[in-house]
């Protein structure tokens, strides 16, 4: 048993596994960007009307974007028995799920993350807003992989579990949604943004926390089930 | 001494004897809360005096309030013996679980519902994104989450270990939401609706909501027994004493 205790071990081989498929990484993004170009042309093109709109649609796509990639987590090593090896293996199960976790969000979260100020660009998001977003993003998308592997934990072994993954974790993500797009929001109205992000910053530490011990437990019941 | 403090622990644990124990309760439990309710709702609904600015559009809050009150504790009650299951492995409070989920769900319903009645006359809108009102919005979509978590598993031991779960993840979650809510509500609206709290009303308009609360906490109970029970009755069938007492009852009619 190494010192991390399997977090490292499965933190590189989920990196390399999406470096290895590399097209299931673009397709969060391009959702990101597809729902973004919707908005323009359902509500109006304007800027100020748009620049309005940004905080809380840039926060609402980022959500979906992050849901839509959740619920194969655990559903490939589910199916092809990795996690079957995981979960009798020697080490705790929540520094592996930690492991997958932090993957995922450096998977999904960071390059969302990192391709947001062109969204902010099309939206007319003030300049002063663009660091309170991504930082806010960076924080807050790592929430959100976090809370969303206890929902994919806990419906991975049912057979349609997209739709009720979704359900389940859709009342849990409101907190990081308000307090998200209230940075942003906060910057545009020349407010102290720091705090909504501290807030951030808190209910990620809960979440570190307890979210792996959580999904440790689903995870466990998955395999009896 | 030990054995002796825990034994009817052990024994609460066991279906068998909560359905009989109830069985004497029932009765007692009914008369109570129909006497509370009756009694709070003719003295809210026709003897309490007028608000003030209100005039009697208030007197749903004798409806309004116990629901919305009965919908949280529900909510811990629901996850707190879910969490006992857990730990203990009791099957009891399993049920109790399952049980306390669809009685919750109404109860966060009622509360809705009646709010928006209420908020018409009074603010002029059925729905106002005021912060209690989505706070208890978010509460039903919990409640509904673990509703549909449960009604997909087919197995029945998976669904209530995933729900206790789910319900568990709910109870960090639910005070995060409502200071959430709260403070969302403070950056983006001016504090200019507000609910008569309860602690400035006429005492004459309290008495009769306090013996509703307490009324609705009678019924809330007697209904949770009542779903238990059923669910007992359900997941036991195939042991003896269950069918003893079908056979019994049989034999009756």
């Amino acid at each position: 048993m190494n010192m991390t205790g399997g977090f490292r071990d499965h933190l590189w081989r989920d990196l390399l596994l999406a470096y290895r498929r590399r097209g299931d990484l673009v397709k969060p993004l391009m959702f990101f960007l597809m729902v973004s170009t919707l908005v323009p042309l359902a509500i109006a093109p304007e800027p100020e009307r748009l620049a309005k709109l940004a905080p809380g649609m840039i926060w609402i796509m980022a959500l979906l974007a992050t849901l839509l990639s959740i619920e194969s987590l655990f559903s490939d090593d589910f199916r092809d028995g990795s996690l079957e090896q995981m979960l009798i293996s020697p080490d705790l199960l929540v520094m592996p799920v930690l492991g997958k976790m932090t993957a995922h969000w450096l998977v999904i979260g960071v390059p969302l993350t990192l391709i947001s100020p062109l969204i902010g660009l099309w939206f007319s998001l003030p300049m002063v807003a663009l660091l309170p977003m991504i930082l806010s993003l960076a924080v807050g998308t790592a929430l959100l992989s976090f809370i969303g592997a206890v929902g994919a934990a806990l419906t991975l072994p049912l057979r349609q579990g997209g739709v009720l993954l979704t359900l389940l974790v859709m009342p849990l993500y409101m907190p990081v949604l308000i307090f998200g797009s209230a940075t942003i929001q906060s910057a545009v109205d020349g407010l102290i943004w720091f705090n909504p992000l501290l807030v951030l910053v808190a209910l990620l530490a809960i979440a570190v926390a307890l979210c792996p011990l959580a999904t440790a437990a689903a995870l466990r019941l998955a395999k009896n089930a | 001494m030990l054995n002796m403090q825990w034994t009817w622990f052990h024994r609460l644990g066991s279906p068998r004897w909560f359905y009989q124990k109830t069985q004497r309760w029932l009765p007692w439990l009914s008369a109570i809360t129909a006497v509370l309710l009756l009694v709070g709702l003719v003295w809210g609904l026709a003897f309490a005096p007028q608000d003030a600015k209100q005039g009697n559009s208030f007197r749903i809050i004798y409806l309004h309030v116990p629901a919305s009150f009965l919908a949280l504790v529900g909510y811990y009650i629901m996850a707190i013996s879910g969490a006992v299951g857990l730990i203990w492995r009791i099957k009891l409070s399993f049920m109790v679980m399952k049980s306390a989920a669809p009685i919750g769900a109404a109860l966060t319903f009622v509360a809705l519902f009646t709010g928006a009645v209420w908020g018409k006359p009074t603010w002029g809108a059925y729905w106002v994104w005021d912060a209690r009102i989505t706070s208890m919005l978010i509460l039903l979509f919990l409640y509904l989450g673990i509703l549909a978590l449960r009604y997909t598993f087919s197995v029945s031991e998976a669904s209530d270990r995933a729900s206790a779960i789910l319900g568990l993840v709910g109870t960090v979650n639910v005070p995060i939401i409502y200071k959430s809510v709260d403070w969302w509500q403070t950056l983006h609206q001016p504090a200019t609706i507000k609910l008569t709290g309860a602690p400035s009303m006429h005492p004459d308009m309290f008495a009769p909501l306090l013996l509703m609360i307490i009324g609705f906490y009678g019924f809330y109970f007697l209904t949770l027994m009542l779903f238990t029970r059923a669910e007992i009755l359900h997941r036991e069938r195939k042991a003896s004493w269950v069918r003893e007492l079908v056979s019994k009852k049989r034999a009756e009619v």
